[in-house]
């Protein structure tokens, strides 16, 4: 399914789009396609699933240790690809990646879009590939019609997003506060101004999402109030992973349970 | 191609750039727009000069180790930035980059250390411009070089040890990254090697330069020739080997950057980047990088802390690229053992850093004979590895 088409459904229903992070391979490549059905299912719209980076500055602890489970279990680009594919063809929502851009480099960036492409992915967002130096890459996966996710911060000036929103597809990622990801209790004054600012001066040209530390229904009825799109949250459902590895039974029973209440706060 | 131009859209060649999160993009900008306006400011570059002249003790001299050329041949000096004040190379850039924070109105400083000296150079430089200092370093590195940590504490600065990852200087840089994107509005990052995005490798190359101008200035003095036959330097992230390098690009001389070779290439235990790595991202540029096949940084080792880096600066990689600096590379041993040699012969105990440097010049001397002069970067001296030589030698010493 096209990010695009549920933005409209979003928006035909007047509430703000769930989007779900959890780390592909934590606690294992076999067990993340039952995670993502069971966030699915509690009312995630989009699955944002991660590639695990060795080194990801853009990430505080929750997220780093999530990424470590998963490397340690030996998880490899390949096997994630080919993971992400069953999420797609089993469950009927658009699926995006998150990857440090090292990850694509690696690979080569026309041969990261071209398995992304068959592996069914709508959607890339690489916290640390700036438009300024992802050209080629927005080249290529314009022509193979994978949108291209790109970052907005409360440091962002006016100008600076125009020229981002000029690259960016699908939805407009926009960061809530300065910081790395992980969970927060409250928000400060400084996100929402930042946030009313950014939704402002989008003006509609792309949807806006906005993550980093959203933890709480209250967190997503704030923010959905604001006139966001969506909302993304990752490590409060990674917490309920990393507290929960002896037992996946209830690890899926939680997130599902967390999943509805974020979903639920988003329908206002 | 002009090897000497400054970096074109924040690039040498391919390599390079600005790949850091959003959120320090307009930092970055920022910080490159103050740095070009600053560096023709006459009033900066006369207050740099006068502290680098009486605070750290600039110009260093260039020395003929005259016992070390006589047992291996060839015609060894060492420029001696060991006699710096904190014992290093590094505090040229601390200074340096510590005044264009103050003027960009910057109150808080972060840095990472490998081997501590760079967390002593930027300590003292805050110390000195009342500048609050924190220093993020690797807990496996805290460990190794302990005097350093107490020097810096003794300084006035916090510091953080990390204990995520291979506990050594990359994942004090991630931590050192994560702090300025959440103090972004306070906190200047004051990174300590020819690494990072743009501008830092330019900005941290530019302040290290100093140590190749002199050479140039005062080889012809004390020499026949004009130009050193050969000019080497070790290579972490690599500035003191491009402060080294940089004003002879364009002259006839062999450059060679020193990497550390652990317990060997074929081992799979070392941090030699340019010589065994591929190309990649990390930490904000595009560089040679030691990675698996999946773009996975790997661990690396080797006895000095200031060299276990898995990536190396950008613009090392061009002139890899270019053929215009040869890379070695020079394992554990070999640079404890220059370690001794140096202490024994000319009564100058080394950093392990530089003892790689110094391995590769006594080979290269007897390998070239006694016509050649052979100029190396003493990069730092070695006070901070008395305990792991100590240890690494037991009763043998
Ligand atoms: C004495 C000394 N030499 C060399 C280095 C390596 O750094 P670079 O390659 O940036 O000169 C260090 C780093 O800690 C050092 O302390």
């Amino acid at each position: 399914m096209r990010i695009s088409e549920k933005f409209k459904e979003g928006k035909e229903q007047k509430r703000s789009l769930l989007i779900g992070f959890i780390t592909a391979g934590d606690p294992s490549i076999e067990v993340t396609p039952k995670l993502a059905k069971a966030l699915v299912e509690g009312g995630v719209d989009i699955i944002e699933l991660g590639i695990p980076f060795s080194d990801p500055i853009a990430d505080g602890p929750t997220i780093q240790s999530s990424s470590m489970r998963s490397l340690s279990n030996g998880t490899t680009t390949k096997d994630i690809l080919d993971m992400s594919k069953k999420i797609v063809e089993e469950l009927d929502v658009p699926v995006v990646l998150l990857t440090y851009y090292n990850t694509i480099m690696k690979m080569g960036i026309e041969e990261f879009l071209h398995e992304a492409e068959k592996a069914g992915i709508s959607g890339i967002v690489s916290p640390d590939l700036p438009p300024e130096e992802g050209e080629e890459y927005v080249k290529l996966a314009k022509s193979k019609s994978i949108n291209t996710i790109f970052l907005a911060s409360p440091s962002t000036s006016d100008i600076r997003l125009d020229n981002i929103i000029d690259s960016t597809s699908g939805f407009l990622y926009m960061v809530s506060l300065f910081g790395v990801t992980g969970t927060r209790d409250l928000f400060t004054d400084y996100s929402s101004q930042a946030i009313k600012r950014i939704v402002e001066r989008v003006n509609g040209r792309v949807p806006v999402a906005v993550g980093f530390g959203i933890s709480k229904p209250e967190h997503v009825r704030n923010f959905t109030k604001l006139g966001v799109d969506g909302i993304i949250v990752g490590s409060a459902f990674i917490k309920i992973i990393e507290n929960n590895l002896d037992n996946s039974d209830l690890m899926l029973e939680k997130l599902n349970k967390l999943a509805k209440e974020l979903s639920h706060a988003a329908n206002n | 191609m002009n090897l000497k131009s400054q970096p074109t859209d924040g690039k040498f060649g391919i390599f390079g750039g600005k790949y850091v999160p959003e959120t320090l993009m307009p930092v970055v900008d920022e910080l490159e727009e103050k740095y070009n306006e600053i560096k023709e400011n006459e009033e900066f570059n006369k207050k740099l000069s006068k502290l680098l002249q009486d605070y750290a003790g600039r110009s260093t001299p260039i020395y003929f180790a005259e016992n070390l050329s006589k047992k291996y041949g060839g015609k060894i000096y060492f420029k001696r930035e060991d006699l710096l004040h904190g014992g290093a190379h590094k505090i040229n850039n601390s200074i340096g980059q510590a005044l264009l924070a103050k003027s960009m109105g910057k109150k808080r400083i972060i840095a990472e250390t490998g081997a501590g000296q760079h967390g002593v150079a930027t300590a003292m430089a805050c110390a000195l411009l009342d500048l609050k200092c924190e220093i993020y370093m690797g807990s496996n590195d805290v460990e190794r070089q302990s005097p350093n940590v107490f020097r810096m504490k003794l300084l006035g600065a916090e510091v953080h040890s990390v204990k995520s990852g291979s506990q050594t200087l990359k994942d004090a840089i991630n931590e050192a990254i994560r702090d300025w994107v959440t103090n972004v509005e306070s906190t200047y990052y004051l990174i300590g090697s020819v690494v990072g995005p743009h501008p830092y490798p330019m900005i941290v190359r530019d302040f290290q330069s100093v140590i190749g101008r002199e050479i140039k200035e005062q080889f012809p003095k004390i020499t026949s020739q004009q130009i050193p036959d050969v000019i080497i330097a070790c290579v972490g992230g690599g500035s003191n080997a491009i402060g080294t390098f940089y004003p002879f690009l364009d002259d006839e001389c062999k450059l060679v950057g020193v990497e550390a070779g652990g317990l060997g290439i074929d081992k799979g235990k070392h941090s030699s980047t340019l010589s065994a790595g591929s190309e990649g991202v990390l930490h904000g540029a595009r560089s040679y990088l030691l990675q698996d096949k999946d773009g996975q940084i790997q661990e690396t080792h080797s006895i000095s802390a200031g060299l276990d880096y898995p990536g190396v600066g950008p613009e090392h990689s061009f002139l890899k690229s270019q053929d215009r600096v040869e890379y070695v590379s020079i394992n554990d041993e070999e640079a404890v053992n220059a370690f001794v040699e140096m202490s024994k012969l000319e009564g100058i105990i080394p950093a392990l850093e530089t003892s790689h440097a110094i391995a590769e010049a006594i080979k290269r001397a007897q390998e070239l004979g006694d016509k050649k002069s052979i100029v190396v970067t003493l990069s730092g001296r070695g006070d901070k590895d008395t305990p792991i030589i100590a240890k690494h030698l037991g009763n043998n010493l």
